[in-house]
Parts: structure tokens; sequence; C-alpha cells
């Protein structure tokens, strides 16, 4: 079983977000980067995968030289080969997007070890597009399914299983395809300290896509005027009950 | 000029997602609003509970897909058979609501044309020079992305809380139209086969009351409190991120940008500090309400009130007063 997993390199933003002055980008210079969230599950599920089944798990981005942090996370956990797809620290819109990655899966076909299984996250933590990983599936012919929860595969076919407003879908198809999978479908794992020592040591695949636009143009990034607000204080501890039930009582939540 | 929507149901009627993204839908048609069903046409008869709403919110044709051309949720042969009818009904605008569903049909839509697909937007309106200029909404609602949508047919998804559902000033006489949709090979590759029964009890994301338990809650055991008032409440308990990466409650009662985002009328937090992640599945909530013993917790600024104090003691209390009260009625 040949899984590549595509990540996403994403600032990590905790107490609030901040827009760069010329309102492109998050600034992230005093919060860092990481792996987008469901992708950090993605990779934990190729690799329980290929830990079940056999086989390779590869990691591939399309970001800036500095993304090589994130595929080497990945690395880290368990994925043996890495792929990146430097980009100048322009934006990707989805569609370009998309389509370097079926590039790439197409490179490796060519070159006689094609995937048999692609898996994204169900949207990025920053652009939320919620569209990568079906486009790339229509590029490649493959069948595609979003936002999965449980995976099985046996004999060439998948199970795959999701939430649907608080019921159970399962699609079972055959392989090649793709998926993207939600946060939850598993707890990823902790790096081992071999695991780390092995990513330091790797060599990343790198190309140099040409950007393009798509036809989703962004202006500028900013952020919702909420009303600032700041809690009334009902009390402290156990005193502030009597206030807490009065409270409970006018907004008509009360049995 | 044509928009066309894409409408879930909820049981007999329209769900409430799909409510609000007609009622964005009929301010950007300011002509003729159209639905898109994959439904037996007879739950749009007169006098049934979908057909009142769509003609409610201004649809004046409905374009259904009946179970005997295509049974089951296949996304791609949905949006298959939305892509026939973006012609067949001259729209220049598709739209769907944000959700798993929509969000999927919408990508595959956009896939089959190879046009761009815009997510969750807020607000949307035609340049007049054929593009489009739309507000769409990153990191789950916490930023606002401008943009330009250059598409000879624009594709969007609305944010689940761009707006409030509004039914139209005066209700459209509703044409029903049974469409059949030309499927490609594989289309039906990928369909949904089995869906289990829907699970007892109220659901995190229309719950009208949420007790929300953090890393305060300080491990697995902890929640016996919380789920009992919720209980008290007619609520259902939701946990923030760090409770399910934990492992100490399942990862389907998390709120938050990788979670449920939920609208109740009262969210209760306790314990929870209030990472941005979090806030972002839980801001639509009518009342905020915040139990945490630091008073400084950057939850308290998104919270109405706030009681200071350890939800050990604060919970129990709570629940034992309520029952005091219920006892005493």
């Amino acid at each position: 079983m040949e899984v590549l997993v595509c990540v996403k390199r994403v600032p990590m933003v905790g107490g609030k977000i901040v827009v760069t002055g010329d309102g492109q980008d998050v600034d992230a210079r005093m919060s860092g980067f990481a792996m987008s969230p469901h992708e950090e599950c993605a990779v934990e599920e190729a690799i329980q995968i290929t830990e079940r089944l056999g086989g390779n798990v590869s990691v591939l981005t399309l970001g800036p030289p500095a993304a090589a942090e994130q595929l080497r996370d990945a690395l880290a956990l368990g994925a043996g080969r890495a792929v990146l797809l430097e980009t100048d620290g322009r934006e990707w819109g989805p569609i370009a997007t998309a389509g370097e990655i079926a590039a790439e899966v197409r490179r490796r076909a060519e070159a006689g070890q094609g995937y048999d299984l692609l898996l994204l996250g169900n949207e990025a933590a920053d652009t939320g597009d919620y569209q990568v990983g079906v486009r790339v599936a229509h590029t490649l012919g493959w069948p595609c399914v979003t936002g999965i929860k449980g995976i099985e595969i046996d004999g060439g076919g998948v199970r795959a299983r999701r939430e649907y407003r608080g019921n159970e879908e399962l699609f079972e198809f055959g392989l090649p395809a793709v998926m993207t999978v939600k946060e939850g479908i598993n707890l990823p794992r902790y790096p081992s300290l071999p695991g780390r020592l092995r990513a330091k040591r790797a060599v990343i695949e790198e190309h140099r896509p040409q950007w393009r636009p798509d036809g989703l143009r962004k202006e500028a990034l900013r952020v919702p005027e909420t009303e600032r607000k700041q809690a009334a204080v009902l009390g402290t501890g156990t005193d502030a009950v009597p206030a807490l039930v009065a409270l409970l009582d006018e907004l008509g939540v009360l049995p | 000029m044509t928009v066309l929507c894409l409408v879930e149901q909820d049981g007999t009627g329209v769900s409430d997602a799909s409510l609000r993204a007609l009622t964005f839908a009929r301010a950007l048609a300011g002509g003729r609003l159209a639905a898109v069903l994959f439904a037996d046409a007879d739950v749009l008869a007169s006098g049934t509970p979908a057909g009142q709403e769509l003609a409610g919110y201004g649809v004046s044709d409905a374009y259904v897909i009946e179970p005997g051309q295509l049974a089951g949720y296949a996304p791609l042969a949905w949006a298959r058979a939305v892509a026939g009818l973006i012609e067949g009904a001259g729209a220049t605008a598709v739209l769907a609501a944000g959700t798993d569903r929509g969000s999927e049909v919408m990508a595959h839509l956009g896939a089959l044309s190879g046009a761009p697909m815009a997510a969750n937007c807020v607000a949307a309106a035609p340049s007049g020079d054929g593009t489009w200029q739309i507000t769409r909404q990153r990191w789950a609602g916490l930023l606002l992305e401008d943009a330009v949508l250059e598409a000879p047919a624009a594709l969007l998804t609305v944010a689940t809380d761009a707006v409030a559902a509004t039914p139209a000033a005066t209700p459209a006489s509703l044409a029903v139209h049974p469409y059949q949709p030309e499927l490609a090979d594989g289309d039906l590759a990928v369909r949904a086969t089995e869906s289990a029964e829907r699970s007892s009890g109220v659901s995190l994301a229309t719950a009208r009351v949420v007790v929300g338990g953090g890393r305060g809650v300080g491990g697995p055991d902890g929640f016996a409190p919380l789920e009992e008032l919720a209980g008290l409440l007619g609520g259902v308990v939701g946990v923030s991120r760090v409770v399910t990466s934990e492992g100490w409650r399942p990862h389907k009662q998390q709120v938050g940008q990788t979670g449920t985002k939920i609208t109740p009328e009262l969210y209760l937090a306790c314990g929870i500090s209030g990472a941005i992640q979090h806030i972002a599945g839980c801001a639509s909530a009518k009342h905020i309400v915040a139990v945490n013993s630091d008073a400084g917790a950057p939850i308290l600024s998104h919270a109405e009130y706030a009681v200071i104090g350890d939800l050990h003691q604060v919970i129990p209390a709570l629940v034992a007063a309520i029952k005091e009260r219920n006892a005493s009625a």
C-alpha cells in the first residue's frame, strides 16, 4: 500500500489572529507554524494503514522552503519519503494546488511506483477551501470522499465512514482513491527520538512549480469586528450559585 | 438572473442551514430564486412543510431529482445533476450551505467545471463586469477574506452563521419540476450505502443548552457533574480540543474549529480558557457564561457573565440548587 499524505504549513494561532500590515497574510512572527490539524490525523492514519497492510507513507506539501519543517514532523512520525513543492511564498489557490498534487501522483506512477491512496485533511485550518482533495481526485479520475472519520481497507476495497447529522454514513469503493479526513479519526502519536533523528537526516525531494492564479483573487484579510466584551462577574465560588440560578431562569433554560 | 440553491432536508422540512442559505441566495438573486433537492417530489406538494418553507423563503422553482433517478447520497452524481441544471435553469450563481454535504457537492461541481468555488461566504454581490465581489470566512470565521471571484457562474457555499434564516416579505408561488440528470460512468462509484439510525438524544450542533468542559475538568472522571447539569437543562456536554486530544472524551463532543460549531441559547463554559479555535465553535451561542478559576482567562472577554471559581465546587452546587428548586416547584 503506497499512501501519499498532503499536508499544509499553517500559522499556529492561540489567543488571537493578527493580520500583517499589507492585509495579505496572518502575522505568524510570534506564533510559529504547524501542520494543519486534520492533516496530523491524516499522517497518523496513513502510518496505521501501512503498519497493518505494509507499504510506505510519502508526505507532500506545497509551500515555502520553511514548510520542510512540517515534512520532517511527518517523517519523524513514520513517513518514509517527503516531497516539497516549493513556492516563493505567494499563496496558492485550490485549483493550482490540486493540479500540482496530481502532477506529483502522475510522476510517481510513471516511475512505476504509483500511489494507491491519497489522504488529505478535510479542510486547511487557514484558508478553509474544502476542495483540494476533490479536485485532485477529478484530475486523476479517482473516487473521492471527504470528511472521513473511519477507514478500513481490505482486498483492494475501502470502507469509509463519516457522520451525517448524527447518523453514520458508509461508503465502499475501490482503490486507488482520495479521501479527506477529519480530526477524531484517530489520536496522533508523538514522535520518537529515533524518529526525530531519522527525520533530521532525511533527504527531501524538491520541485519548483510555477505559481498561477485561480479564479478567486484575494484582495485583503481582516479580523471581523466583534463586540469585545468583558464578562460581568456574578460572584466567586459557590456564593455565586444563587445569582447563576437567577440568570439561567431569566434566560429561560431552567426546567 | 437566476440563483440556484442546493437544499438539504431535515425530516419532512428544510434544514436550518439550507434556510439560511436560501435567505442569503434570495438577497443575491434579485430575480428568480430556484432550489434543487434530491427528494421525492411529494415532499414539496402544496401544503407540505418543505413546500411551504420553500415558497415562504421566496423560491419560485424547485428542481427535484427523485430517488427513482438517483437514490441515496452520491456526491459526484449530485454535483453532475446540479451541473446539468446550471444550464437548464440559466443559473448565474449556485449556492449551498457550508455543511459537510454542501461543501462536498460544491467542491465536485467546481472540479467538474474547472471553475473556482468560494467556500463559506458571508457576503456576495455581482460587480457588473461578470465578476463577483465576495467576502468569505477563513479560520472558521476568525478571519474574513475580501476577494474577487471570476467565473461564468459563481459557485459559493454560504457560511452556516452568515445570516439568520428569514422568510421572504411575500411568499413565492412554488412550481415543482422533476428533473432527470444525465449521469456519467463512475458518478455512483461513491455512494452512501448504509446509514445507521439517528443516535438518540440531543445533538451538539442543535442543542439549546451546551455545558462545556475544558482542561479545568482535570481528567476523564471529572465530567459527571457536567453531564448531570446538561441533563437537568435538557442540553448536552461539549468539550474543548485539549479534552479530546487527551482522550478524556470522544472527539464528537468537541466544540471548535476542528469540531462542531454550536448555536445554543446558552453556552456554559466550565474550565475552558478560551483558545481562539474554541471561540470559532461557540461564538454563535446567544449567551456565553463562563465558570473559571482564572479571572484573566481569555474566555471572559467572549462571555457575557462569569463565575470566578472552581468548577468542581460551583457545578455540583448549581446542580443541587436546580434540583432543590425543581423539588419545591
